[in-house]
């Protein structure tokens, strides 16, 4: 009844499941924060814009990235994995989601920031439908806790457009 | 002579007693952790709810060690989700973020991924010539996070004789504990 092994056994299953919980509200108080982040994108140039030989358009474009994400860190935030897609419809597809740039931000100082960057990945359009094309950039974020439940969310700024013409 | 041999008779039927005891106990410990990890299934729709990170590619949001809770539900796919995906030929999933999607009217879906730590896409990790994932190849997509726990069994897949000492040990304990 009281022998070393029954004690050892006890005091794990406490220590353990202490932990579980500690865990589990650690990740539950994140709820509890209700964040306002803003961003602003700026298309500055398009650098190139073409039809590759295979048929697909492809854009390269010069942008100007800021956002404030400071309020999306807790207690309970390791990272905040953050990139900016660019959103469309074409005829052939009901979504396009692009991934132009990303970025991790570690912690709360580096989390207001500006950046001028072109696309980090290829803009590719699955056919000829760039020209003229009205899209979206979004801003979308992925909290990643210590432990726990992830979180997502996301702005869309919406009103950009491709020019008529390949240059 | 007959008080030993009723002595003898009622040992004999404590130990098999005991014995059947400790059976039973065994076979409910093994059952309930089967139903346990059944009914996740059922719950996260995931053929595998739990997975352990094995590589760095996704570092630093997950470390090799870490494991991840798969959930997989009708809900399209889209850009940035940490989708765990299976590709023909391979039989380890991968564990990467999604960084292109192009959905079509009738709800078929191309996805290209990248590890977060990795310099380019996963078309060198995809089947010869394969540009894109499709719904089929995603076991599901990451929701929560544990850290460390994995390591737990990536030890015993990596140093078999820690797995049976393990085994041994437990086994041990429950033939001789008395309760």
């Amino acid at each position: 009844m009281h022998s070393f092994g029954y004690r050892a056994n006890a005091l794990l299953t406490f220590a353990i499941t202490i932990l579980a919980l500690m865990c589990a509200m650690a990740s539950l108080s994140d709820n509890l924060n209700s964040p306002s982040p803003s961003a602003h994108v700026q298309v500055l140039n398009v650098n190139w814009f073409q039809k590759q030989p295979n048929g697909n358009d492809e854009v390269s474009m010069t942008m100007n990235i800021s956002a404030d994400l400071q309020s999306l860190f807790t207690w309970n935030t390791k990272q905040v994995f953050v990139f900016l897609a660019a959103e469309y419809e074409t005829p052939k597809n009901s979504l396009n989601q692009i991934s132009l740039w990303d970025g991790i931000i570690p912690s709360k100082e580096h989390a207001k920031f500006w950046i001028h960057t072109s696309n980090k990945y290829r803009f590719i359009d699955q056919g000829r439908n760039l020209r003229g094309k009205e899209f979206n950039l979004t801003m979308h974020w992925h909290v990643m806790p210590k432990t726990g439940k992830m979180f997502a969310d996301k702005i869309v700024m919406p009103g950009y457009r491709l020019p008529e013409e390949y240059r | 002579m007959g008080w030993i041999g009723e002595t003898m008779d009622s040992i004999k039927s404590i130990q098999i007693r005991q014995l059947l005891t400790q059976a039973v106990s065994l076979g409910m410990i093994v059952t309930s952790a089967l139903i346990i990890w059944k009914a996740l299934m059922c719950i996260t729709g995931s053929e595998s709810p739990v997975v352990v990170v094995l590589s760095g590619s996704m570092e630093p949001g997950f470390k090799r060690g870490d494991i991840l809770f798969l959930h997989m539900s009708k809900d399209p796919i889209r850009a940035g989700e940490i989708v765990v995906f299976n590709v023909d030929g391979r039989e380890i999933p991968i564990v990467h973020r999604v960084i292109k999607v192009h959905e079509r009217q009738d709800g078929e879906v191309d996805i290209l991924t990248k590890g977060d730590n990795n310099y380019g896409d996963d078309r060198l990790l995809y089947a010869q010539g394969q540009l894109w994932l499709q719904r089929h190849h995603i076991m599901g997509r990451a929701v929560g996070f544990l850290p460390y726990v994995g390591w737990v069994t990536i030890i015993m897949t990596e140093k078999p004789i820690i797995k049976y000492i393990l085994i041994g040990a437990l086994g041990l304990l429950v033939i001789t504990s008395k309760d």
